[in-house]
């Protein structure tokens, strides 16, 4: 645990006066050596996340279809086009449906899982251990089981055998909107997928509660059990609750891989960036559409995230403490 | 965000509370079996399906077992022609080598200038990072798309690695890290003579080994299951990653059902194996960081 020792190290007084005494060339010396360390980081930055971006606002103005150059300046046309494309305006609600899904059924099961794993005596390494191991597989890997396997709309998939036991017949999990099965797959999948990294961050937040709150409340007569957990362990939390809540509403944001691939030929249930993937790269290859349609998701999941920010106190709950 | 790591392995032992006794375990470890069995039934049928017949695999009767064990079927994604599986494989160690060893070196030197080297302008460059988390990188991948098709590195390693590179997430982790690392201990380097960078390799960066394991672990993870920007970038099959190569198996006309779980289980098997060892790592850097890339 090199993290504790290096810390455990250098614990001695607060240095003061320790800067180094000024030199001749010290600020020069130590503006080269900032630009040294930081210029090849930001010069990629600048070409790869600045310059797309705003290339991307320059292309969102123009006509510029299979081809990058812009031909014709076409002011808000894109723009109209996006937000009034039926796909894309749906693949909004796919995202904000998916995202209600999605979000605190992963804070539940993620929490469930810690509080479960926290509480084991022995084989708590094992336990642990077999929930974190789907952070290893990719989307599209366990697109393919979930697909092919276990919800494979004949019988030889898991999830039709065992309903066949008990008389029911074959659903077809992917191949229509009505009934929404399809959301049960895409949900799982996720569920399976993400359930365990955000258990290790409760387990690490759990493990942070000072035991003596427990105590405390023992002997004040809360019975333990949901009046301990409700009462200590869920606002102890809540920093990580909070965190934990941003960075899945930001993965739902980003959905891509799993949707494309157990959607494939589907119409239905496509989030925003296979409409945007279809949009630009697709059969018309329009980069300008594509580029307005990427603004407009990028400004909304920022003021998403900052609205949720403000909401849940993000940030508010660590300083407090 | 940050979150300080407690040593999850050798955490404090449960609270105790009055409760439970011998049933109320039985019941916590019931339910926590079943919760386990579930979450490892998608690896067994990777496993089964990898090793059966596809009569079998599509027969009238659910088997949990095959009757024989296929082991011929391990060279089958290797012997297809439809997909270059071994060249994929190669490409996607290449990418997920070469994405992590570019990662750790640019951002962790990056995060230690904004940590640690004091320079008049250096708040307005971190807001300028700063402003980047902001915008999610799977949203620019259009007109990140646009900028190296121009560049002309549609289906080279350069296309599929080099933009990954700069990621402003890895960047603010390190500078997180840097702004707690002691400073006596550069402090006593300086006084030897050494430079910010001598200080750099030859203090910080052997100290900080574990932080740049964590790091390692999820980056190369990340890397391996990228999906989007490969995707993107590999309109030529020999560019593919593996993970392209699996999907186009799920869109190929005619389903092999043996082989591609065959190809499924094997492009899972570095992972597994980077997980077994690297766990202790990968759970700290977790628990710290809290966030996966």
């Amino acid at each position: 645990m090199s993290t504790t020792t290096t810390r455990g190290v250098a614990q001695p007084a607060p240095a003061q006066a320790s800067k180094p005494r000024p030199r001749r060339g010290l600020r020069a010396s130590s503006t080269f050596n900032f630009w040294l360390f930081t210029g090849p980081f930001l010069i990629g930055l600048i070409i790869f996340v600045f310059v797309p971006i705003g290339w991307s606002v320059w292309l969102s103005f123009f006509e510029a279809r299979f081809t990058v150059t812009p031909s014709e300046f076409v002011g808000f046309e894109n723009y109209r086009q996006v937000l009034t494309d039926e796909d894309f305006l749906n693949s909004l609600v796919t995202f904000t449906v998916f995202a209600a899904f999605i979000v605190p059924a992963t804070w539940a099961m993620s929490l469930g899982l810690a509080l479960l794993v926290n509480r084991l005596r022995f084989m708590r390494a094992f336990f642990r251990s077999v929930f974190f191991l789907p952070t290893a597989v990719s989307y599209v890997a366990a697109s393919l089981i979930w697909k092919m396997s276990l919800f494979n709309g004949v019988r030889f998939g898991l999830a039709n055998t065992v309903i066949g036991w008990f008389g029911v017949d074959n659903i077809a999990w992917l191949a229509s909107p009505d009934p929404p099965w399809y959301w049960l797959v895409i949900v799982t999948v996720r569920l399976w997928l993400q359930s365990g990294f955000f258990m290790i961050l409760f387990l690490a937040a759990l493990q942070n509660i000072p035991r003596e709150l427990y105590e405390a409340a023992s002997i004040d007569g809360a019975k333990p059990g949901w009046q301990t957990f409700r009462h200590i362990t869920l606002p102890q939390l809540r920093a990580t609750s909070t965190a934990v809540i941003l960075l899945l509403l930001i993965a739902a944001y980003q959905a891509f891989d799993e949707f494309y691939n157990l959607l494939t030929k589907a119409t239905w249930g496509q989030p925003p960036l296979v409409e945007l993937y279809k949009m630009a790269l697709g059969e018309n290859q329009n980069y300008g559409a594509g580029s307005a349609g990427a603004v407009v998701l990028t400004v909304l999941i920022c003021v998403v995230t900052l609205l949720q920010g403000k909401i849940m106190g993000f940030g508010r709950g660590e300083e407090s403490k | 965000m940050t979150i300080t790591a407690p040593d999850i392995d050798k955490a404090a032992k449960p609270v105790k509370v009055k409760r439970g006794g011998v049933i109320g375990n039985t019941g916590l470890y019931i339910a926590t079996g079943i919760a386990a069995l579930l979450f490892l039934i998608p690896f067994y049928l990777i496993v089964r399906n990898a090793l059966m017949t596809d009569p079998e695999i599509t027969g009238e009767e659910w088997k949990w077992f095959p009757t024989a064990i296929q082991w011929g079927n391990i060279t089958e994604p290797f012997n297809d022609v439809t997909v270059d599986f071994a060249r994929s494989l190669w490409n996607s160690v290449v990418v997920a080598v070469l994405h992590t060893a570019g990662i750790l070196l640019i951002c962790s030197m990056a995060g230690y200038g904004l940590a640690r080297i004091p320079y008049r302008h250096a708040n307005k460059v971190f807001y300028a990072v700063l402003v980047t988390l902001m915008v999610p990188t799977a949203v620019t991948f259009v007109p990140s798309f646009v900028l190296v098709s121009s560049l002309g590195w549609v289906d080279s390693y350069r296309g599929l690695i080099i933009p990954g590179l700069f990621s402003g997430f890895t960047c603010f982790l390190f500078r997180q890290y840097f702004l707690g690392f002691p400073k006596e201990l550069e402090e006593a380097a300086r006084v030897d003579g050494l430079g910010y960078w001598g200080a750099y390799w030859r203090v910080v960066v052997p100290n900080s080994l574990n932080f740049f394991a964590a790091i390692a672990t999820i980056t190369f993870i990340n890397g391996w299951n990228a999906f989007l920007w490969p995707l993107v970038i590999g309109q030529d099959p020999s560019a593919w990653t593996v993970q392209v190569a699996l999907s186009s198996y799920m869109t190929n006309q005619t389903v092999n059902y043996h082989l591609i779980f065959m190809a499924t289980a094997i492009s899972i098997l570095p992972l597994i194996f980077v997980f077994l060892f690297l766990q202790r790592w990968l759970v700290q850097g977790i628990a710290q960081t809290g966030i996966k890339g």
